[in-house]
């Protein structure tokens, strides 16, 4: 049995440092005592709009998308008994697009591009669900070929959408499309939503474990398999809708943090499924520091540091395991 | 040698008017039998005859055409399937390799019926997954991964699990696949010794001498439904297996016990 705590605080510790870098880096650098003087409470005013109205609370929204991205991955990855398995697979995404492109097509305000992304990604879900069920027996090939065939159709609207959309609204598109935490505005249906998510993984973890070794064995086992099964999609679908809604589609994290964590801490999914908030929060919240200093004052998208970042870790971690 | 992880009490797995949903074949005949403690069952049939569907309709696992399976009397489908898993365990055919995971962890899912959703396994599970790691020549094996080991070494580890699992009932579909013949021996003689600890056993076989040297009752299934049932010594007799397998047989005495041979026609 790994021990389940110290590796948690080490992922809470690499967490914190990560919201404190994002916090203190920037056009206009906040140094170490003047962040404990905001923090406490007082501080000078500069400061304090720019921490606490700023800065802390996208480093916070991204550490949540990032938590939501990274668990609702682990879990997809064990519904699917499948390692390539990422958030968006079953066409999450791509219905969240739909509607927030949409919406901004019709040249809606912020507020309904978020709601409209996720009222898609509610309807992709429920529509990939439906469809899997069918008329015969359900299985995770069916609701993987179901979902990827979904998300191929609305990648076909979504490129519509961009063919005729006016060129003045191409940049907010694309950049929606990319992922970008300029769109949170408060970070806290995100962290509640982990908050949550965390909570109810917990106990289920075992149960998950058994289920990765396939649903007769679970049965067996005493797991009751499909209201589990069903359960995990329609969890792992919240989540992905959330932090979709929250900042876009941000790829890679959902992908590549919980097979890091695997790597290196094993399969047991009471241990993965934490720690995954943990890593996953704490490397977009890198990522987007990154995003908006290394080019500064432009900003690039940051999925391409989470992918610059994530590639080479991962790849490194895979080549030197057993 | 019951421990305080080990089920005790005795149960019963009984067929009643049981017909298995095979798809694509008509209704066979009606099942009643009752696998009871101390009894060793074994399933002989050719190829597609539906053992392996019969063993998962007895464990829960497949709707039921007609009838019913009962455990300790009472339906399965009025069981809640946590209270089944701590009587009842199944050895599969193949076994699934999803993620990695090492072979103490394999064995430990078998305490899952056991522990609650907040509880992590106590040293008391961890000493029971190594107690049938041990009994199954497996220690020494702990850490490796699965996808590390023979295929005799994960038929031994799928029985180390079922063993963690302490059943009251074992289901076993060819546990005695991929093993040597050491181990065959070894396999039979540890669900013999399960069988007069007071447990029952049902297991689906290939090889008729393992049958007639292991099993008391016997259940033969041909593939179009037909089925018989009855003691080892009434059922396995060379004409009944000709025409089960459509293959010609010589029957022989060795040690005064019966072995079956095929010859060309």
């Amino acid at each position: 049995m790994p021990r389940l705590v110290p590796p948690l605080l080490v992922l809470a510790l690499v967490g914190g440092a990560a919201v404190t870098a994002a916090v203190a880096v920037g056009s206009v650098p906040v140094p170490p005592a003047a962040l404990w003087a905001v923090l406490g409470g007082e501080g000078e005013p500069l400061h304090r709009t720019l921490i606490l109205e700023l800065r802390l609370p996208r480093a916070l929204a991204a550490f949540a998308v990032g938590g939501l991205l990274a668990v609702a991955g682990a879990l997809m990855q064990v519904l699917l008994r499948n390692p390539l398995a990422d958030p968006y697979v079953l066409g999450l995404s791509g219905g969240a697009a739909v509607g927030a492109l949409a919406a901004m097509l019709a040249g809606m305000a912020a507020v309904v591009v978020s709601g409209a992304a996720f009222a898609g990604a509610l309807l992709s879900t429920v529509l990939v669900f439906g469809l899997a069920h069918g008329t015969g027996s359900w299985t995770p090939t069916r609701l993987l070929l179901t979902g990827v065939v979904v998300a191929a159709g609305w990648g076909a609207v979504v490129t519509f959408m961009l063919a005729v959309g006016p060129t003045e609204r191409l940049p907010g598109m694309l950049y929606w499309l990319m992922g970008d935490l300029a769109y949170a505005r408060s970070p806290w249906p995100a962290l509640a939503a982990l908050g949550v998510a965390v909570a109810l993984a917990l106990p289920l973890g075992r149960s998950l474990n058994v289920l990765a070794r396939g649903p007769l064995q679970a049965a067996v086992l005493g797991v009751a398999v499909r209201p589990l099964e069903w359960g995990v999609y329609i969890a792992a679908s919240l989540l992905t809708a959330v932090a979709v809604t929250t900042s876009g589609s941000i790829g890679f994290v959902g992908l590549v943090v919980p097979h890091m964590l695997r790597l290196v801490l094993g399969n047991d999914q009471r241990l993965i499924l934490p720690a995954s908030a943990l890593a996953g929060g704490a490397l977009l919240v890198l990522a987007d520091v990154l995003a908006r200093t290394l080019i500064a004052p432009e900003q690039l998208p940051v999925g391409v540091i989470t992918a610059m970042i994530g590639v080479p870790v991962f790849l490194y971690l895979l080549y030197r395991s057993r | 040698m019951p421990t305080a992880a080990t089920s005790s009490e005795c149960t019963d797995l009984a067929a009643r008017e049981l017909v298995i949903d095979v798809p694509g074949r008509r209704d066979g005949d009606a099942l009643s039998f009752t696998v009871a403690p101390g009894q060793v069952w074994g399933v002989l049939g050719p190829n597609g005859a539906g053992k392996t569907t019969l063993l998962h309709t007895l464990a829960g696992l497949r709707p039921v055409r007609r009838g019913e399976v009962a455990l300790a009397g009472r339906p399965l489908g009025r069981w809640r399937r946590r209270r089944i898993a701590q009587r009842l365990a199944v050895v599969f055919q193949e076994s699934y390799d999803g993620f990695p995971a090492t072979v103490l962890e394999t064995a430990l899912i078998g305490r899952h019926p056991y522990l609650s959703p907040w509880d992590l396994e106590t040293a008391e599970d961890i000493e029971t997954a190594r107690q049938a790691l041990r009994r199954m020549e497996l220690d020494g094996l702990e850490e490796r991964l699965v996808s590390t080991l023979s295929g005799g070494e994960r038929q031994r580890l799928a029985i180390a699990t079922a063993l963690t699992q302490a059943p009251s009932i074992w289901l076993a579909d060819e546990p005695t696949n991929h093993l040597d013949l050491r181990h065959q021996v070894a396999v039979m003689e540890l669900l013999r010794s399960e069988a007069r600890d007071g447990r029952a056993v049902f297991l689906c076989l290939h090889d008729v001498n393992l049958a007639a040297r292991w099993c008391d009752r016997i259940l033969l299934l041909d593939p179009d439904g037909g089925a018989c049932w009855g003691s080892t010594e009434s059922m396995l007799v060379p004409a009944a297996l000709e025409r089960l397998y459509g293959q010609r047989l010589e029957a022989a005495q060795i040690n005064g016990a019966k072995v079956f041979v095929p010859v060309n026609s």
